[in-house]
């Protein structure tokens, strides 16, 4: 199995996502830049943290448009996993990969602690090692993790089980509580906290790494 | 040429905190008749086109493709023909 962390200019959590599937998950991973024009041979891609760009014009914005967002594209659209996470989030609903949109948390602060997360379905190629209603604790980094959608999206979202993970104790105003969803294929995941943050007991705590097992047992089967 | 002077601004629905942080501030420094406060962006494009139609096609495709997030911002534009 071989996983590609895409690097953007500007993003800064590519090496813990790189570590998390190298040392946690023991797969082969390489970053590739965004420059990259093809990705053939990757079993999935993971989009990192950050703010690739400097977060111009708005979080994510810019990084669609980079070459290697066309395989991205067209991985997503052959039903490989891409799993975006907090700045990966972002550049997915920019790309019009997943729907809504992340804004600026209600209370303008930029916040880092760890959240508790309920997986609200654990029916995904990422979620399928936690249980029903799992409460997890996952780190969340986020100024822009406030997600929006309107009321039509969000009644197709959960017409589709789409949200994966809710916040227990919402950090920035999300609607719905909604810190992760999937796409209507169930193949490309976004979400603001940070799993490849929690995939070792010295980081904190090892809740994440289920969702890295669930992605690599989908790939191996 | 033309100038565009376009303006995206959250949709009255989407909570503006930017905007409301920058009320608190005008309040907290005794500006106490503002009453409210959006907080936007503005571009200025110049472009080259022929007529005042095609500049205007061109600023709501750019609006569409980049400038704008649909789900959340709309805008509005002015056109002035500007010498090259």
């Amino acid at each position: 199995m071989k996983f590609a962390v895409i690097s953007f200019p500007g993003s800064n959590c590519d090496m813990d996502m790189y570590y998390a599937v190298r040392d946690s998950l023991n797969e082969d991973v390489d970053l590739v830049t965004s420059d990259a024009t093809n990705l053939d041979g990757y079993d999935g891609v993971l989009i990192p943290g950050g703010f690739s760009y400097g977060d111009y014009l708005r979080s994510g914005a810019v990084a669609r448009f980079a070459p290697v967002m066309e395989s991205v594209k067209e991985m997503a659209a052959e039903g490989k996993p891409v799993l975006g996470v907090c700045n990966g989030f972002q550049i997915l609903t920019e790309a019009n990969l997943l729907p809504g949109s992340l804004q600026h948390n209600t209370s303008m602060e930029f916040i880092s602690d760890w959240s508790k997360l309920r997986v609200q379905n654990n029916d995904t190629m990422f979620t399928d090692q936690y249980e029903e209603s799992e409460v997890i604790d996952i780190p969340i980094a986020h100024g822009e993790g406030n997600y929006y959608c309107d009321d039509e999206t969000l009644a197709q979202l959960k017409a589709n089980d789409q949200i994966v993970f809710t916040y227990e104790d919402n950090p920035n105003g999300s609607c719905d509580n909604i810190a992760g969803v999937v796409n209507e294929q169930g193949n490309v995941l976004g979400m603001m906290p940070h799993p490849e943050r929690a995939v070792e007991s010295i980081l904190g705590g090892t809740d994440g790494l289920k969702l890295f097992k669930s992605l690599l047992n989908h790939v191996r089967s | 040429m033309y100038l565009a002077q376009i303006y995206v601004h959250h949709k009255a629905s989407i909570l503006d905190p930017q905007g409301e942080a920058v009320l608190n501030a005008l309040q907290r420094l005794g500006y106490d008749k503002v009453d409210s406060v959006k907080q936007g962006k503005y571009f200025e494009v110049n472009i080259q086109a022929d007529s005042e139609d095609e500049a205007s096609k061109i600023v709501n495709d750019i609006a569409k493709d980049l400038l704008v997030n649909h789900n959340m911002e709309s805008f509005e534009f002015e056109l002035k023909e500007v010498a090259k």
